[in-house]
């Protein structure tokens, strides 16, 4: 498992330059680019697009938090942003509740679904940890199948309203949520940012890389993987419950196996253990799913191709083969 | 969508090219369906070829409509047919959306439209909730519904001497609704519900719950499921010698598709109600002749002769009126009466329900086909009035 | 008459027997599996892309080349297991000294590009393929009807089953397969040509994954998808019975399909669910698997 990470990370040499000076300053720079282009994206492409794209960028840095930086692949995380998202759009719908009130509720569940799927799970390493957490997502999956009256079965939650922004701004106009959605984006990457730079990010870090010396030196390992996981359970839920309101709707999809499969995919093609990467992977595999709609089948065709080439030829991905070339962490 | 910018730019450009048309109505039309999935060969690419026929039949060109068919795979998810939805209205400038099997998939797609004003013509899906609790302004449901066939194949066992009952339902809410309805029309009918199980959903082995039907002695095992759950439990029905043992089968949702994809020797006996057989009069004949040679040789279902019928009404419409508005149009096609050679004359109800005859078919047996594609007998017709559910008991708010 | 929770007895035998015959293409799915995991450390998600392949090849002899159900019996593990080789070699080769993670994520996009230009090629709502007319038919036990092709299907399986385990665990082939699997550097040090074992291995598995399918042809229908949910399962059970472990893999295999049967009965809702609950506690409890040694 430990390879899995350190590979990569290790390899764009990302532990040997992160205090330096001019790499905090191009970090810096990027944060401005980024939020430039959140502020420009609505005007130039289909807003939609875009949500889709930051709840998806999101979902992937939650994921990446935890296989980057904890060193574990979790093959399940689309049970909290799944039931994440049922519980946002069903407490929107049903209870009326306002729609950043829902998210968090769904958060909530998210990290709460984190804290228990995570207890059990890192007890157990490399194959088996991804093993679990796909037997648990599953069971997640049932749940959600079998309780139509929470979920609406396959028909998902529909209908959901957008409602109105701490109950005064009306959210209903695409580019008004947008700004909701960009906010909340911006604020779970700064979120992740400064934990994976904070002593807890290091000391998860020193886990990843050599679990047995971590311990001796008389950290908990298993409290900091625990608390990894249920972070990026709540990231995920956060993605998941935010998804929610854009489309309005809650379905099976996102709590079904495959999505925890793309999620995968979007941060390997970005690159594993980047701060930036699953954000890039996030925008080429929905841009791709988009452009590809009318090709039906070839779509999951060109999704395996994808997946082929990057663990063969690719494995740092995008962001993970500039970062080698400027020889700065991103 | 890049596909679908080029066409649309070419579109443009033929537009510019011809400023003497310049009074021509330009109509995008979108076929959504699932193109990869359980529900390809049953909808999937021969919706739009049907789309495609209903336009050079239609002759719309000459009678200045130009008319622009665009298609995308919701694969069968909700959240993927709304965000096309979404994106065909907002971004791409489609007018309607024509087919969209699956239920859930119809459901969100019909709830955009509404919000979006335009207008959905729906012919895959089963769910009677679209023109009931769910009905819409904007939406009409054409070909067939869960209602319909439950009449269908639940009254006509029943009247025959199937009168009791076990239901094998696929374990999710299109499969309840199938239940509910046809155990409905069996009690109605006098008939008596004597169990049910529960199948996971989607299963492949179904073994466990044939014995469980097989020990209920029920006259009739009803089959509330739909695609490879219905073929699988069909195929393994005959293995464990369910048919030969004197029950019978009912599939509440199956389509010529699936007798194709079991075989004669498998699905032989089997009663089912669809409301579009290739070849039930000359006029049907000569229609799937035509469609056959573009699709590969294979007979159109009534799925895809649905969008066929539906868009050519649509276009009348438009042609009538001289306008795409979606008021507009919906209203002068609820007011006209339908006609064409695949459902004959129909009409529309105020609830978006497409009037027609549905009938009753029997698989035949190996030795009574003359080959691929002939598999069906005609039973009896159910008129449109007593197929689908009286106008009051819908629960449509548009009814008044 | 003596009834068990609502159930007569006899219907239970019916139900007891069929989760068996479910639980023989668990067996032989999560052996493959088991024999790749032992020696390439590789979780194979093609495994459920290779059942259905084996499927189809059974189809396409029939339909392309006119031949029977027991020449595809015979010819379709050898050709999958062929593309196996080739997969081994072209690709799976190449990532051998990383994470096994890797390999996972690398199967799992090989399964998505099967399955998808399957669907392609041959739709989605599967292609019928009849009963050898040889075991048509079936036999009235008394407490059931039992088709004679499930019958065959409990048997066939039960003797490829048996026949692996003697294979890798009774002959002198099988000890170099574990003496690899323990040292590949010190088996390869004494003449073993090792890379050979591990191609031949992973071939030998996919074939095993193909022999299910070309069984499961008559059954189920030949369907694009009817790998693709199976081998969730089929890894529930891998990691149930602990992974690497021959007889573990079998044993597993077998009582799963009765567990599941039975819940197929008691509690029909949750048979989709059951092998997962299971998992979860017995990775609790044993986390190496209930056959499995601690790693």
């Amino acid at each position: 498992m430990t390879d899995l990470a350190s590979t990569d990370a290790a390899g764009s040499g990302l532990a040997l330059s992160e205090t330096d000076d001019s790499t905090a300053r191009l970090h810096r720079n990027l944060f401005i680019a980024i939020a430039a282009v959140l502020v420009v994206a609505p005007f130039v492409a289909y807003p939609i697009f875009v949500m889709k794209v930051l709840c998806f960028a999101l979902f992937a840095l939650a994921f990446n938090l935890l296989l980057g930086y904890g060193g574990l692949l979790s093959f399940g995380h689309a049970a909290y942003f799944g039931m994440a998202s049922y519980v946002s759009a069903y407490t929107a719908k049903h209870w009326g509740l306002t729609p950043e009130l829902a998210i968090l509720l769904g958060t909530a569940v998210g990290a709460v679904l984190g804290l228990v799927f995570g207890a059990l799970a890192i007890r157990r390493q490399g194959i088996y940890f991804a093993m679990i957490t796909l037997a648990l997502a599953q069971m997640v999956f049932f749940f959600s199948l079998q309780t139509p009256r929470f979920t609406g079965g396959e028909d998902g939650i529909q209908a959901v309203p957008r409602g109105k922004f701490l109950g005064l701004i009306s959210l209903a106009d695409d580019r008004a949520l947008y700004w909701l959605v960009a906010a909340i984006f911006l604020g779970g990457l700064l979120l992740i940012y400064r934990v994976i730079h904070s002593p807890f990010g290091q000391v998860c870090k020193a886990i990843r890389d050599n679990e047995p010396r971590a311990i001796s030196l008389g950290y908990r390992a298993n409290q900091y993987k625990l608390m990894v996981f249920v972070l990026s359970a709540t990231l995920a839920g956060l993605a998941g419950a935010t998804k929610a309101i854009v489309f309005q709707l809650a379905s099976l999809t996102d709590v079904y196996w495959t999505m925890s499969g793309e999620v995968v995919l979007m941060t390997l093609v970005g690159g594993l253990g980047t701060v930036f990467g699953p954000i890039v992977g996030a925008i080429v595999i929905v841009a791709m799913q988009n452009y590809l709609a009318t090709l039906g089948a070839w779509v999951t065709v060109v999704q395996g191709v994808i997946f082929v080439l990057c663990v063969l030829l690719f494995r740092e991905g995008i962001v993970g083969v500039i970062a080698k070339a400027i020889k700065k962490p991103l | 969508m890049q596909l679908k910018t080029i066409l649309a730019t070419t579109a443009l450009a033929t537009l510019m090219a011809a400023p003497a048309l310049a009074q021509q109505i330009t109509v995008k039309a979108g076929v959504l369906n699932d193109r990869s999935g359980l529900y390809a060969d049953l909808a999937g690419e021969g919706s739009v070829i049907a789309a495609r026929m209903a336009v050079e039949d239609f002759k719309a060109a000459e009678k200045g409509i130009k008319v622009e068919i665009v298609s995308a795979d919701h694969q069968n998810k909700p959240d993927v047919g709304s965000t096309i939805t979404r994106q065909w209205y907002d971004q791409d400038g489609v007018d309607l959306i024509l087919d969209v099997p699956t239920s859930s998939v119809a459901l969100a797609v019909s709830q955009i439209t509404k919000e979006k004003n335009k207008v959905h013509i729906n012919s895959g899906a089963g769910t009677s909730d679209l023109s009931g609790k769910a009905c819409s302004p904007n939406t009409i449901h054409w070909t067939y519904d869960t209602y319909a066939l439950a009449q269908g194949t639940g009254g006509a066992m029943v009247k025959a001497g199937g009168d009791s009952w076990f239901f094998m339902t696929a374990d999710y809410a299109f499969g309840h609704a199938l239940e509910r309805d046809a155990s409905a029309t069996v009690t109605k009918n006098g008939g008596k519900v004597v169990g049910a199980v529960r199948t996971p959903f989607p299963g492949t082995d179904f073994s466990s719950f044939l014995l469980q039907a097989q020990a209920s002695k029920a006259k009739v095992i009803g089959l509330a499921n739909a695609g490879s759950d219905t073929t699988n439990a069909i195929k393994q029905a005959g293995e464990f010698g369910i048919v030969a043992g004197g029950q019978k089968l009912a599939g509440l949702l199956v389509f010529l598709t699936d007798v194709h994809s079991l075989g004669l020797q498998a699905a032989q006996g089997l009663v089912l109600t669809e409301s579009f057989y290739w070849d039930r009069d000359d006029g049907t004949r000569a229609w799937s002749e035509r469609f056959a040679k573009l699709n590969g040789g294979k007979k159109p279902t009534m799925v895809q002769a649905g969008v066929y019928s539906g868009l050519l009404h649509y276009l009348k419409a438009v042609e009538a009126t001289k306008s795409k508005d979606s008021a507009t149009v919906m209203a002068k096609m609820k007011e006209m009466p339908t006609e064409d050679p695949l459902f004959g004359k129909g009409s529309i109800r105020p609830n978006g329900r497409k009037m027609h005859d549905m009938y009753l078919y029997e698989v035949k047996k190996p030795s009574e086909s003359k080959g691929p594609w002939d598999y069906y007998k005609q039973v009896s017709v159910l008129p449109a009035e007593q197929a689908f559910q009286p106008l009051a008991e819908t629960g449509c708010s548009l009814v008044k | 008459m003596f009834e068990l929770l609502g159930v007569p007895p006899q219907a239970l035998f019916g139900q007891v027997l069929l989760g068996l015959i479910n639980g023989s293409f668990y067996a032989i799915l999560s052996l493959g599996l088991a024999v790749i995991f032992g020696l390439l450390n590789i979780i194979n998600f093609t495994h459920g892309a290779q059942y259905m392949m084996g499927a189809f090849v059974a189809w396409m002899c029939l339909n392309y080349l006119g031949l029977n159900y027991w020449a595809a019996l015979l010819l379709a593990p050898i050709i999958v297991g062929a593309t196996g080789v080739a997969i081994e070699r072209l690709l799976l080769k190449r990532i051998a000294h990383l994470d096994h993670l890797y390999g996972l994520l690398l199967t799992f996009g090989l399964a998505l590009i099967i399955q998808g230009l399957f669907r392609n090629q041959y739709g989605s709502s599967g292609l019928p393929y009849a009963i050898p007319p040889q075991l048509t038919g079936g036999q009235n036990l008394g407490f059931m009807f039992l088709p004679n092709y499930r019958a065959w299907v409990i048997v066939a399986s039960l003797v490829v089953c048996l026949g692996t385990w003697f294979l890798i665990e009774k002959t002198k082939l099988g000890a170099y397969l574990r003496a690899a699997t323990e040292n590949p550097t010190l088996t390869q040090a004494f003449g073993i040509n090792v890379p050979l074992l591990v191609t031949l291995t992973y071939g030998f598995g996919v074939a095993l994954a193909a022999f299910a399918g070309v069984l499961a042809a008559p059954i189920y229908s030949v369907n694009p998808n009817m790998g693709g949910d199976l081998i969730i399962v089929v890894f529930a059970v891998v990691v149930i019975g602990g992974m690497g472990s021959i007889m573990g893999a079998i044993v597993t295999g077998f009582s799963l399909g009765l567990i599941e049967g039975l819940t197929k009965v008691f509690y029909p809702e949750g048979a989709a669910t059951v092998i997962f609950v299971i998992m979860v506690l017995v990775l609790l409890v044993k986390p190496a698997g209930l056959f499995g040694r601690a790693a």
